[in-house]
């Protein structure tokens, strides 16, 4: 069998990153011939018509009070225990945080590797050995590697934006098995003690445009410009990691590897130069305008648009313009 | 309280990269080495706690003797003792990796707390921390972008962690172990006597176990990009009119 782990939403709903990997996860079932089943914690709601319709016949729902928390610990050696009777194939996760260190712990406590961020799972199925080969983003995606998994039991993580799901044929039944881990009381765990929620309002993730200026914006104060814009057309501020560093901006702001990764409609690139762990978070965008003093700047190659010439000069004047054409 | 550091060599790439001829590395005959931002900022957060409670901070590595230079670094911010386990490889795989830390702590004196990045700067595994807390049956918190030692003297530490919907408290019995991201502190820069320290201070050097794990890197590719020409809008303040042109064909402006 190939078993994957699935997370929902706040209101209950699979999320957009499980239902790519269960889609993954039935190419790979139907390659191997073997069936598909899903494990989730909590309680079932809406889950197993959700399933069954993804084709998922079985459902594992692993309930346990510490389990609400999220901590890797206990959701990981719940997991490892379940992995450990049911001896699937391979297991399957979103590559998102929770579900990726749950997976490290379980990995861990199974003994086995893991290959985290992949975006693609090849089977060698001829039983000859243990090994397949995945595709997985080094770094947030500045590289692809080609990486040999020697498992027994395959253990994945998978990026979004995988394959797109074609139409699956709906399991005929759905069996939810109710699993209560023995979580060991020897173990010592982080408790959650409070929940804050982010207040409303636009993000750099949400924003149709994020406005962004780097070390060519050359102060803090030099952002007032891009607020500016960034008002004007319904967008956020987004930075480079020079600004960050600086001081210029909060590390909220970042756009990059150790910052946020983006995929807006329009990204504004002021001052940004475009290294490689600036680009995999902006890489994703739908358009790309680039200011930048310099022609040869990797961001102005990669650019959909450019503009070139100082940022003190350009954004001042594209603000004037969208005020005088609109009377404001 | 006493802290460690958990920190990685990886190559400084810029806008381009070059991989080895057999394409299993990047080819680094000309690139400059560092640690990433998450591990820069858990040394920082470490050398802060020591100097706050009066403890340690101290840093490790796995990998060959050139991957001192990364301990030096951290040395050079603030950190008082490092220690190097050594393994002939530079980008070991992840199980191999953290048996090395593991062992490693079990020689070493305790430590309260011991910190990583929440996923190294070249391999990006995002596992090392969560396997090391296994192994070790230590609670672990990831993501961490606070850490609050209020309760340190009844044995507990507050850990922050930022979520897709917003911040997570969680409170863990020492010792304990974090994975941190960038942002939890700006790192300071080395000032020159903290350089010169560095340079003298001793590099405590343990043998590695030699494991070795089950995920072995076959080849490095590029990822195909498919972007078209860019189009060149003008030059200085004369592009605007041709700036809000394509604003308004994207529907951003009127
Ligand atoms: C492991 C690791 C992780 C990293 N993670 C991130 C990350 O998440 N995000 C990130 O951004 N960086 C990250 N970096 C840093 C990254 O490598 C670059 O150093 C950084 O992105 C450069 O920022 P920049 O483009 O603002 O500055 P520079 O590279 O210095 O570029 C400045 C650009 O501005 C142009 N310019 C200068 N003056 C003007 C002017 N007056 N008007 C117009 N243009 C002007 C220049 O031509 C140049 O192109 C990371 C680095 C490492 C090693
Ligand atoms: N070779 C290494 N030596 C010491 N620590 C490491 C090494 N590789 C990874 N780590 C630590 O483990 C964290 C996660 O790494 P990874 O699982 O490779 O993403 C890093 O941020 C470091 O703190």
């Amino acid at each position: 069998m190939v078993l994957v782990v699935v997370e929902r939403d706040g209101d209950g709903t699979l999320t957009e990153g499980s239902a790519e990997v269960l889609a993954a996860a039935r190419d790979l079932a139907e390659s191997l011939g073997v069936p598909v089943e899903a494990v989730a914690v909590g309680e079932p709601g809406d889950l197993p018509d959700d399933l069954v319709k993804r084709g998922v016949g079985r459902l594992h729902l692993l309930t346990h009070e510490l389990l609400d928390d999220g901590s890797p610990s206990c959701l990981g050696e719940a997991l490892a225990g379940l992995v450990a009777d049911l001896r699937p194939a391979a297991v399957l996760a979103p590559s998102t945080d929770r579900s990726t260190e749950a997976m490290a712990w379980a990995a861990a406590e199974l003994g086995m590797p893991l290959a985290t961020a992949c975006t693609e799972i090849r089977p060698v199925p001829d039983g000859t050995d243990d090994t397949w080969e995945v595709t997985r983003e080094r770094a947030g995606g500045i590289l692809l590697e080609d990486a040999a998994l020697t498992a027994p039991i395959r253990l994945c993580t998978l990026r979004p934006g995988s394959p797109s799901p074609s139409e699956t044929a709906a399991a005929d039944e759905m069996t939810v098995h109710v699993v209560v881990p023995e979580l060991r009381a020897s173990v010592p765990r982080a408790r959650l003690v409070e929940r804050r929620e982010r207040a409303a309002g636009m993000t750099l993730t949400t924003a149709p445009v994020v406005v962004a200026g780097g070390r060519g914006v050359g102060s803090s104060e030099g952002y007032a410009v891009l607020e500016e814009l960034a008002g004007l057309v319904g967008g956020a501020v987004g930075c480079s990691r020079v600004a960050t560093n600086n001081g210029w901006r909060p590390h909220a702001d970042q756009v990059g590897l150790t910052g946020t990764r983006i995929s807006p409609d329009l990204y504004v690139a002021c001052g940004i130069s475009g290294a490689t762990q600036h680009w995999v978070g902006c890489m994703n965008a739908r358009s790309i305008l680039a200011v930048n003093t310099d022609p040869e700047a990797p961001m102005v190659t990669r650019a959909t648009w450019a503009v070139i010439g100082d940022v003190h000069e350009v954004l001042p004047a594209v603000v004037d313009e969208i005020r005088r054409r609109s009377g404001r | 309280m006493d802290v460690l550091v958990c920190v990685k060599r990886v190559p400084a790439v810029g806008a381009e990269i070059l991989l080895t001829a057999d394409a299993t590395a990047i080819d680094t005959r000309h690139l400059g080495f560092t640690i990433g931002p998450h591990e820069e900022c858990a040394v920082e957060e470490a050398v802060r706690i020591a100097e706050r409670t009066g403890g340690s901070a101290g840093v490790l590595t796995v990998g060959p003797p050139e991957t001192e230079e990364q301990l030096r670094y951290a040395l050079s911010m603030g950190a008082d003792h490092a220690v190097r386990v050594d393994s002939p490889e530079t980008d070991p795989d992840p199980e191999a990796t953290a048996a090395a830390v593991t062992g490693a702590l079990g020689e070493l004196p305790p430590y309260d707390l011991v910190l990583f990045g929440e996923a190294s700067a070249d391999a990006g595994h995002a596992q090392v921390g969560f396997r090391v807390a296994c192994a070790l049956r230590r609670p672990v918190v990831g993501g961490v972008k606070g850490i609050d030692l209020d309760g340190a003297g009844g044995g507990t530490v507050t850990l922050r962690r930022a979520t897709p919907d917003g911040v997570e408290l969680h409170e863990a019995p020492l010792p304990a172990v974090a994975a941190v991201l960038e942002g939890l502190n700006l790192p300071r820069y080395p000032t020159i006597k903290g350089r010169l320290r560095a340079k003298r201070a001793p590099v405590r050097v343990l043998d590695g176990p030699g494991a070795t794990g089950g995920l072995r890197t076959l080849r490095l590719r590029h990822r195909p990009e498919a972007r078209a020409q860019t189009v060149v809008l003008g030059r200085g303040a004369a592009a605007a009119p041709a700036v809000v042109d394509v604003l308004a064909e994207l529907g951003m402006v009127r």
